[in-house]
């Protein structure tokens, strides 16, 4: 294995937990479904300046997609690129459903404390993304919409929506390439809509590696007229960096 | 698509207001008021954000309104959800069919990434938005109380526009379904600020390039 190949570090996010951090320019993050039907609910701000943060409507309107996958670019409101999507072996994650709270986890699965079961104790999305949030001084007005890696939610004609149960396998992996400084926070509690009675979530193992800037030819930058103006957008901030 | 009607006077509606293209319009709208959004002159794409009148931290949220009732679209029937689970409006009359939860506000710098970088000038929601949440205090003195501000342009509804999602994941602003004097009528079930952009937008056309006035009608409890 090269150097440039050797994780600069590693972090398996236990089932049901959550994990925020940053992740640089010229870094890409792995994410690992370690044994598979994880989710991951993730939302990205910019550390320099925390009103700019990932923007659902305009990620999906500038690529004409409601699924993320390969080759996209997951904006900013401010029209930048916080990463972009180099290779995914799952095909499909939701970025239209957001996450569970406190309530709905409570009817699905019943109450639960941590005086009971210590640390297996059920966490919800949300609750979960306030934690994270709250030690960077963001709050309930910051939670916006995030993208649920492994989790596969498709509409029909009517825009009914339906929930593919483990959608993604053991091992599959979806690596995050950094087009500028960013703060990530994630969840791994189950997905909103995962009909499963029981509580199961799936652990997300974070490997960090170093990647090139994306080249001229990249397949993200290429992949449409939008990514090319968005990765203009970015570098102009980043110019000097 | 089931369109369904009111039998709502707009001469006796507390509130009869035009909003003209490219203008914020924000008001309080008490609980169990209802408050109907009439296209004027057809497919004009009103974003509109709801806030709890009496806490900042409460807010429309498009994912709990898509994920809670496993719907895309919006129309008769459908409750608007709060980012604290609660329903904050209840659409009861519909005359268009379908309105659209993903496709949010246009802004300076998403249309210099959508059309092109030199679009960065140009009047936007995201711009109305921001300024009408500064000046909220001329159109609405319960408003301006809660200071709210560009930490707070979640995710909007687009009324009348319509933004299908296929079966394989493509998503599409397609022509509209909206025709001059088609309305949408929703219940308050909670007291909320009602923010509104009347789009500008001229790149698109999903408005026929041409941005028109909507009317915006209040009733009282009936």
């Amino acid at each position: 294995m090269s150097a440039a190949a050797l994780p600069l570090w590693e972090y398996s996010v236990p089932a049901g937990t959550h994990w925020s951090g940053l992740l640089r320019r010229g870094v890409a993050l792995r994410l690992t479904d370690l044994n598979g039907g994880a989710n991951c609910a993730v939302i990205f701000f910019n550390p320099e300046q925390k009103l700019e943060r990932y923007n659902m409507p305009d990620t999906l309107k500038a690529q004409h997609t409601g699924l993320i996958t390969r080759g996209h670019c997951l904006y900013s409101d401010m029209g930048r690129i916080f990463c972009s999507v180099v290779a995914d072996t799952v095909g499909w994650h939701d970025p239209l459903c957001g996450v569970s709270d406190a309530g709905l986890a409570r009817r699905k699965y019943g109450e639960s404390h941590y005086q009971q079961q210590r640390n297996d104790m059920i966490r919800n999305g949300r609750d979960s993304l306030l934690v994270e949030l709250g030690k960077y001084g963001l709050g309930k007005r910051d939670l916006g919409p995030t993208i649920n890696f492994f989790s596969k939610v498709t509409a029909d004609a009517q825009g009914r929506l339906s929930f593919h149960p483990r959608h993604s396998k053991a091992g599959d992996s979806v690596d995050l390439r950094f087009e500028m400084n960013t703060l990530v926070a994630l969840s791994t509690a189950p997905h909103p809509l995962d009909p499963d009675p029981q509580y199961r979530p799936g652990a997300v193992r974070l490997t960090a590696l170093r990647a090139a800037p994306a080249a001229a030819d990249d397949y993200c930058r290429n992949l449409c007229p939008e990514n090319q103006r968005g990765f203009a957008n970015t570098e102009r901030y980043t110019a000097l960096a | 698509m089931a369109l369904t009607t009111s039998k709502l006077d707009p001469a006796s509606a507390a509130i009869d207001e035009t909003c003209l293209a490219g203008e914020p319009w924000i008001r309080t709208i008490r609980c169990g008021q209802v408050f109907r959004i009439l296209d004027l002159e057809g497919n004009q794409a009103v974003d509109t954000l709801f806030y709890s009148a009496h806490d900042v931290e409460e807010h429309y949220s498009a994912t709990d309104t898509i994920m809670r009732q496993a719907a895309l679209y919006l129309t008769t029937g459908s409750v608007l959800y709060s980012s604290e689970g609660r329903p904050m409006l209840t659409i009861v009359a519909d005359t268009c069919g379908r309105h659209d939860t993903l496709g949010g506000a246009c802004a300076a710098e998403s249309n210099s990434v959508r059309y092109a970088l030199d679009k960065l000038h140009m009047h936007c929601c995201r711009d109305n938005f921001v300024l009408g949440l500064i000046e909220c205090g001329r159109q609405d003195a319960q408003a301006a109380k809660l200071g709210l501000g560009k930490r707070d342009l979640v995710p909007n509804i687009n009324f009348f526009m319509n933004v299908p999602v296929t079966p394989e994941g493509e998503l599409n602003f397609v022509d509209g379904i909206s025709a001059a004097g088609k309305y949408v009528e929703m219940r308050a079930e909670m007291d909320v600020v009602c923010v509104i952009s009347n789009c500008p937008q001229l790149n698109n056309p999903c408005n026929a390039y041409n941005p028109t006035p909507v009317r915006l009608l209040v009733w009282n409890p009936q």
